[in-house]
């Protein structure tokens, strides 16, 4: 039983790590209805700059400061030169546009940076915690709790300021905030400007945990049922899927695969979204569109 | 845009590109190696490091006067590791450079190698597939244009069932260990589970085999398994991202570092670097020591990178495991164009001329020394049956600088493996209806 | 001048119908056809077939597949590459195990389970709508991969899980030979266009099209969107099955689960759009891009002095160049390649005397 429980926990808490990716998307597709596959290869530029920096001698703060701006700077020129010429467009020609995107910016990070692999080293210690016989990785109790602070102060961010006000005006209705003169293409960039803090901080916890690389930008694929679960547009859904998400698929992989074979991590949590979505066909906090013809 | 010009524009890529292939040809005393190399993607660590090595010490051989007076010359093209690309570059590259026939291939890829292993043989060009490949392409009976030099798969997992036996005190202290192996759910990672319960029914250890999915970034639950598990030894087939995550993740559980043993594709200080301290004590296996102090290393060292022509972006990574492992593969290469010159003359060689000085490779202590590669390179010969030659590697571990080796060469238990890999060439060989070269009959 | 169509005029209702209505464009058909069958095996060298000319096919194949999920009927899918694994490695156990199975026969069967399994994945599609169904075919996508790999029955006990072609003979000729492959495979090609031509102009491809527009109001009109959708799936998983044997078997003549891994579902997204959703001859556009645009790259900086750019760079700068070039479509002109090309054929058919 205790075994049981250390699954559980370890689940959920890699499930947080799934959580702060599938956020990057949540607030993209929330303000602006684009389905931004390109969060993977952010959260790979951002990790890859980071590094690089920290290696040509910068402190970690400046690497921090210089690598936000850069984010800025990329959601700018994103808002810019893709977002604003494809407007009013079916949202699956954005969502193609993302791809290129991600294609661009893989790219440009290792063009920049090379394609060595880094070691990134935060300075939390990876000891496991042991308590009541279970371990539990200190590590990622930290990072359940950095996304803790990142949904409060993107909650404060959403409903405290005017800002904020208008950013849930233009989720609302797009046309409407429109008219009330909410300036549609500079929300556009504070939001990819914010989805790309979430990518840098994500950028960091997986850079982290799996040194940095090129393989990170496929952590984008373990986002995705957990989107699909919490529903595209929830901030809180996408916290309960990421919990669902990690607990099930490690669940999965320790009772279910002694009986069908293991290595089933990488479909589990698509099946289950699958379950979940023919019962709720706008995951569990999604909205649901109502058609008119 | 004016749709015209555009297509002008198309027209007139079309044809530079058409001039592109149709180089002209010319007899030149130079030999050519195509190089299906990758720079960039998930691999891309390994194949900077081993194509690095190789053309080094291509331009070292050539600052020295060549092999016997022919030049040495080489082209690249870019794979990804993908397996068709591999196949386009093989095919652009196979018919030789400016006049300089190919003398072999060397993707470093499994997949690659697959895909051209028909292509190879029936265009005559030896493939090399170093510390890789088809484990029963080492009975060059069936397979006279591939290589798999110095260590085959089978050879990889029965070294490190030695080694474990050995550090226990004696193989059968096997008896009643247990083991684990954790594997990438890749064809590559799978192949040898088959030849390790072949091994845990002979010296009666208890094995268990953990699937990792590809690529490998998440592996709570396998680590959970094995602390529940408790095993004496954990071995390591992992690739790319795997491993460095494979290390953080035993850290996370608990499980002694050194008591896990890498494979050959997990060795690099590409693998353990990205884990940092998690990875001090980490055991792996390699065919070949890193470290600058071979006296080929140095002189490459004096040819090439302080001329200031090194391949390297980084060259920090001098001297890498991979970089090394790029330099052997040179050497092994090149010796085997010796071989061959000296029997054909001392002019380019066709591939097949080639494969003969591969097939007739024998490299002893007394050759490795001259080269200035004793230490570097294990002693090697290969025959028309056995396409592997070596088949030992030595322990190395891992700490936190650099790695250090802790074995002499552990020998593969060959004999063993022999009668698997016989069988499986002959299947191979029923399937495709191919008939047996003779072994007693070639020279 | 030449594109000139005054004075063609239909007298009948089914030439009135016929897809190539100009004259012109029949011949030039006729004339591309003549080309390919008898010119170019006679031309071409191994590079060529090996290289190009057999990807080009293949992937152009497996770009209508998807083209006729996604372009036609509106449904957004990432497992084509699922889909080709099922017909690979059906085709395969199907002549490992059927003794005397005709090679052509083991293709079809293999394409047709690989329209079965799409067909099950498709299910979904009936409640899940948008982006939520990339769930369904990305669970397909992992689905076969972790299937194929783990139970070694589909490999035939092969220790590395590779499979390798088998014999390609067909009524007696081989096909082996690179000409011979690239006839295989131009064949089969020839049939499966004409018939995805056909099928997309027949009532079931204009139900997928009212269907992609808006499924709810195409229900309004009468169209059955189980069968409409639900068939897209299986006709699609069809042709990316058959496209997978031509791709294992025509052109690798080896392959393993993870060669149809997802990037290979992205190349085929990638083939359609830039060839032109909705559209037949966009994928062989799109393919002929996809294939030529890295190899004509390369080719481009050999010409550069040795040491300008690396070609590890170089392929970064492919890799920026590609996204952009994606990004550059889909603003400028959404509709492919293929778009281009009708604008050129309308310039074409004024020529030299405009309006």
């Amino acid at each position: 039983m205790e075994f049981f429980f250390e699954v559980l926990i370890g689940g959920l808490l890699a499930g947080v790590m799934y959580s702060l990716v599938a956020i990057g998307f949540v607030l993209i597709y929330k303000a602006s209805g684009v389905f931004n596959f390109a969060q993977g290869a952010m959260v790979l530029f951002a990790a890859l700059t980071f590094v690089s920096l920290l290696e040509r001698g910068l402190p970690f703060w400046g690497a921090f400061l210089v690598t936000l701006t850069s984010m800025v700077v990329l959601a700018l020129l994103i808002e810019r030169a893709v977002l604003r010429p494809l407007v009013n467009r079916p949202p699956i020609i954005l969502f193609m546009a993302t791809l290129g995107l991600s294609y661009m910016i893989e790219g440009l990070a290792q063009a920049l940076w090379g394609a060595q692999v880094h070691g990134l080293e935060l300075g939390i210690p990876d000891e496991p915690l042991e308590i009541h016989g279970m371990l539990i990785s200190q590590f990622d109790l930290f990072a359940a709790g950095t996304a803790a602070l990142l949904v409060i102060v993107l909650s404060f961010l959403f409903n405290r300021t005017r800002i904020g006000l208008s950013l849930r005006a233009v989720a609302d209705d797009p046309l409407a905030s429109l008219a009330v003169g909410i300036r549609l293409p500079r929300i556009w960039a504070v939001v990819w400007a914010a989805a790309g803090f979430v990518g840098l901080v994500a950028g960091l916890l997986w850079g982290a945990r799996l040194g940095v690389q090129f393989s990170l930008s496929l952590v984008v694929l373990k986002a995705l049922p957990v989107l699909i679960i919490g529903g595209f547009s929830s901030i809180g859904g996408a916290i309960v899927g990421g919990l669902i998400i990690g607990a099930a698929e490690k669940i999965a992989e320790i009772y279910l695969g002694p009986i069908i074979g293991s290595g089933i991590e990488n479909w589990v949590p698509y099946v289950l979204a699958l379950v979940f979505l023919l019962v709720r066909p706008a995951g569990l906090f999604g909205e649901r569109a109502i058609e008119r013809v | 845009m004016n749709h015209r010009t555009s297509l002008r524009r198309v027209a007139l890529a079309l044809a530079l590109l058409g001039s592109g292939l149709a180089s002209a040809v010319q007899a030149a005393n130079e030999q050519y190696f195509p190089l299906q190399s990758y720079r960039v993607g998930p691999y891309a660590a390994g194949g900077t490091g081993f194509f690095g090595g190789f053309i080094d010490y291509m331009q070292y051989v050539n600052a020295n006067g060549g092999v016997n007076g022919v030049k040495l010359t080489w082209s690249e093209c870019e794979t990804e590791y993908v397996v068709e690309k591999g196949v386009e570059c093989y095919e652009r590259l196979k018919g030789g450079l400016n006049g300089a026939p190919a003398a072999a291939t060397n993707p470093l890829s499994v997949g690659i190698a697959y895909a051209t292993l028909e292509r190879s043989t029936a265009d005559k060009l030896p493939l090399i597939t170093i510390n890789h490949g088809r484990t029963d392409s080492t009975d060059g009976s069936v397979f006279p244009y591939v290589f798999p030099l110095q260590l085959n798969p089978y050879s990889e997992v029965s070294a490190i069932v030695n080694y474990i036996g050995q550090r226990d005190g004696g193989i059968a202290t096997l008896k009643g260990k247990k083991i684990a192996v954790l594997y990438h759910g890749s064809p590559y990672g799978k192949e040898t589970n088959s030849v390790l319960e072949t091994l845990a029914k002979n010296y009666g250890f208890e094995l268990t085999t953990l699937e990792v999915p590809h690529p490998g970034n998440e592996q709570q639950s396998q680590w959970l398994n094995i602390r529940r598990l408790k095993p004496d030894w954990v071995i390591l087939r992992g690739w790319g991202v795997m491993n460095p995550v494979a290390l953080k993740s035993a850290q996370k559980v608990g499980y002694p570092v050194d008591h896990i043993i890498g494979n050959i594709w997990s060795n690099s200080e590409e693998d353990v670097i990205p884990a940092g301290a998690a990875a001090k004590g980490f055991i792996s296996i390699t065919t070949h020591p890193s470290g600058t102090d071979f006296p080929v290393l140095k002189g490459i060292q004096k040819d090439v990178p302080d001329k200031g022509q090194g391949n390297l972006a980084d060259a920090k990574r001098f001297g890498t495991v991979y970089y090394n492992l790029g330099v052997v593969n040179g050497i092994l290469n090149v010796e085997a164009l010796r071989i061959a010159q000296a029997k054909f003359g001392e002019k380019p060689l066709t591939g097949e001329q080639v494969r003969w000085g591969f097939e007739h490779l024998d490299l002893d202590d007394a050759r490795l020394q001259a080269l200035g590669a004793k230490g570097l390179v294990q002693p090697l010969k290969l025959s028309c049956a056995d396409h592997e030659g070596g088949g030992a590697v030595r322990f190395q571990q891992w700490d936190g600088q650099r790695w250090n080796l802790i074995s002499d060469w552990v020998q593969a238990d060959r004999g063993l493996l022999r009668p698997i890999i016989e069988a499986s060439a002959a299947q191979y060989a029923k399937e495709k209806g191919i008939t047996p070269r003779d072994c007693s009959k070639e020279q | 001048m030449l594109y000139q169509e005054a004075g063609q005029l239909a007298r009948r209702y089914a030439a009135e119908r016929r897809i190539f209505r100009l004259r012109q464009d029949r011949i030039g058909l006729l004339l591309l056809l003549v080309f390919a069958f008898v010119g170019v095996p006679w031309l071409g060298n191994d590079y060529w077939f090996s290289a190009i000319l057999i990807p080009f096919m293949v992937l152009s194949l497996a770009g209508l597949g998807l083209n006729l999920l996604t372009g036609f009927a509106g449904q957004l899918s990432l497992g084509s590459a699922a889909f080709m694994a099922v017909g690979a490695f059906a085709a395969y156990n199907l002549q490992l195990r059927v003794a005397g199975m005709p090679l052509l026969l083991s293709f079809a069967l293999g394409g047709v389970i690989a329209g079965l399994v799409a067909l099950v994945f498709g299910l979904p599609s009936l409640r899940i709508k948008g982006f939520y169904l990339l769930v369904s075919t990305l669970a397909a996508q992992f689905v076969v991969e972790w299937v194929l790999t783990r139970f070694s029955w589909f490999t035939n006990d092969n220790a590395s899980g590779v499979i390798t072609s088998p014999p390609l003979i067909i009524a007696g000729v081989d096909f082996s030979s690179p000409q011979g492959r690239y006839l295989l495979t131009l064949g089969l090609l020839v049939l499966l266009f004409w018939l995805g031509k056909n099928l997309v102009r027949s009532e079931l491809g204009r139900n997928w099209m009212a269907v992609r527009d808006m499924d709810t109001a195409a229900a309004v009109i009468g169209i059955r969107l189980l069968k409409a959708k639900l068939l897209a799936f299986a006709i699609s998983g069809f042709y990316l099955g058959i496209a997978g044997s031509l791709w294992a078997f025509a052109y690798l003549g080896t392959v393993e689960p993870h060669g149809f891994d997802l990037s290979r579902s992205f190349q085929v997204l990638f083939i359609i759009i830039i060839g032109g959703l909705g559209s037949v001859l966009g994928n062989f556009l799109g393919a002929a891009f996809i294939v030529l645009f890295p190899i004509l790259l390369g080719n481009l900086s050999a010409l550069l002095p040795v040491g300008v750019i690396d070609s590890g760079q170089l392929e970064n700068l492919q890799k920026v160049l590609f996204g952009a070039l994606i990004i550059v479509f889909l603003i400028k002109e959404p509709e492919g390649l293929a778009r281009l090309w009708q604008r050129f054929r309308l310039r074409l058919r004024v020529w030299p005397l405009r309006y």
